[in-house]
């Protein structure tokens, strides 16, 4: 594999673990936790943002020896802003129900910081087959967190997995209930704090 | 009046843009470990957002709506697709004019502000809330109230964040949940107490 050389290896590996995007950039929160009720809309937003991120990181990749120092962000916004629109367009042509649950969520894809830092601090620098596993490292290691945030939510909250019922009839028969908590934003933030506190033990990484 | 009350009263408690919408997230994160640039961060915000509200409802109201040129000859024209892509060039604008201004106006106001200002264009509540108004068929003074609403809710929690991480420095906090983690788990706390004026109707 030419292609996949160690080095390359370790920019596609490394932002799924030991430097993932949400819980050790602390980057693209913002929309991520809004579409974390079930998981069905958790993969939709993840399949969004790995198709924007791979293909603006190679992009501005390409454009980085022709795109003038001071007008980088503009530049930057405008290749990741027609790329959104694109991904929002395809998904109300072929996924209108989901398109409608995911509401505003696919257009702030273009403020989510983890799209614009990752063109700002790789894509600049970087030739665009690795800027692509940047990319594409990047967004999966969002949506990672991102679908196991929904993991939990949905289990807790609805009893099903992937719209699949998996708490058992006689559970709710005995007094079993779901947890309110977890379908409302307060769930989401209390998940994803445990998630990231697992996953620093995991990482061994401190923070002061 | 009593709908605005009600509006705004919504925008700032009930459906706050940060815990019940997660937007402004990364911003709230990185900077609400200070009182003092929290307030600031949060006044700029409030500000732009009433700012950029009204400004965008103009923009969709007479250029992108279905419609919306009729004015200009072109009854049948639909703009609408080019929403997200007008309104961050509107609000990057803004917030470049605005801090021109302000520059010019009070200089006290702008080295307070300091780099927060430029930051606030890619802050996602200030999009999210022109693409909310657009969603919720807004009209334009219940655009402005709500984008000054929203602010003040973002302001809110903002500030009250920073309060309690600046208490939390004498705490003994798990090593691992130290930074992110403990903050995640405070915003849910946070974000469980204004829910509870989900009842209030006025």
């Amino acid at each position: 594999m030419a292609l996949l050389n160690k080095k390359s290896k370790a920019v596609l590996s490394d932002p799924l673990m030991n430097n993932n995007p949400i819980t050790l950039q602390v980057l693209g929160i913002c929309s991520a936790l809004a579409v974390t009720i079930r998981m069905d809309t958790a993969v939709v937003m993840t399949l969004a943002v790995v198709v924007v991120m791979s293909i603006s990181n190679t992009v501005i990749s390409l454009l980085r020896n022709y795109i003038p120092g001071k007008v980088r962000i503009i530049v930057q916004l405008s290749i990741i802003a027609s790329l959104v629109i694109l991904t929002d367009q395809f998904l109300k042509a072929y996924m209108y129900d989901m398109s409608k649950q995911l509401t505003v969520f696919v257009a702030l894809i273009i403020t989510n910081c983890i799209v614009m830092g990752r063109a700002e601090a790789f894509a600049m620098q970087n030739s665009p087959w690795r800027s692509f596993l940047d990319g594409l490292g990047n967004a999966l290691g969002y949506g990672m967190i991102l679908i196991g945030v929904a993991f939990f939510r949905e289990l807790l909250g609805s009893g099903t997995i992937y719209n699949f019922q998996v708490i058992p009839d006689s559970f709710y028969s005995a007094g079993y209930e779901n947890m309110g908590l977890m379908v409302l934003s307060p769930g989401a933030f209390i998940i994803l704090g445990l998630i990231v506190w697992v996953h620093r033990i995991a990482a061994k990484i401190e923070e002061d | 009046m009593e709908h605005y009350i009600s509006l705004i009263t919504k925008a700032i408690f009930v459906e706050n843009i940060l815990l019940a919408y997660f937007l402004g997230m990364c911003s709230f994160l990185a900077i609400s470990k200070k009182v003092n640039t929290s307030i600031g961060l949060g006044f700029a915000v409030t500000f732009v957002l009433t700012i950029t509200a009204p400004a965008n409802w103009a923009i969709n109201h007479y250029f992108l709506k279905k419609g919306a040129l009729e004015w200009a000859g072109f009854p049948d024209v639909d703009l609408s697709f080019l929403d997200v892509i007008v309104f961050i060039a509107v609000i990057a604008a803004l917030v470049q004019l605005v801090e021109m201004i302000i520059d010019r106006f009070s200089q006290t106001l702008y080295i307070n502000l300091g780099i927060f200002l430029p930051l606030i264009a890619v802050n996602c509540s200030i999009l999210g809330g022109s693409i909310f108004l657009v969603e919720r068929d807004y009209t334009f003074i219940e655009s402005t109230v709500f984008g000054f609403g929203s602010g003040l809710g973002w302001f809110l929690a903002i500030a009250s964040m920073a309060s309690i991480r600046y208490r939390l420095r004498y705490s003994n906090v798990p090593i691992k949940l130290r930074g992110l983690g403990i903050t995640m788990l405070l915003t849910g706390l946070i974000s469980m107490a204004f829910m509870a004026f989900s009842g209030i109707d006025l």
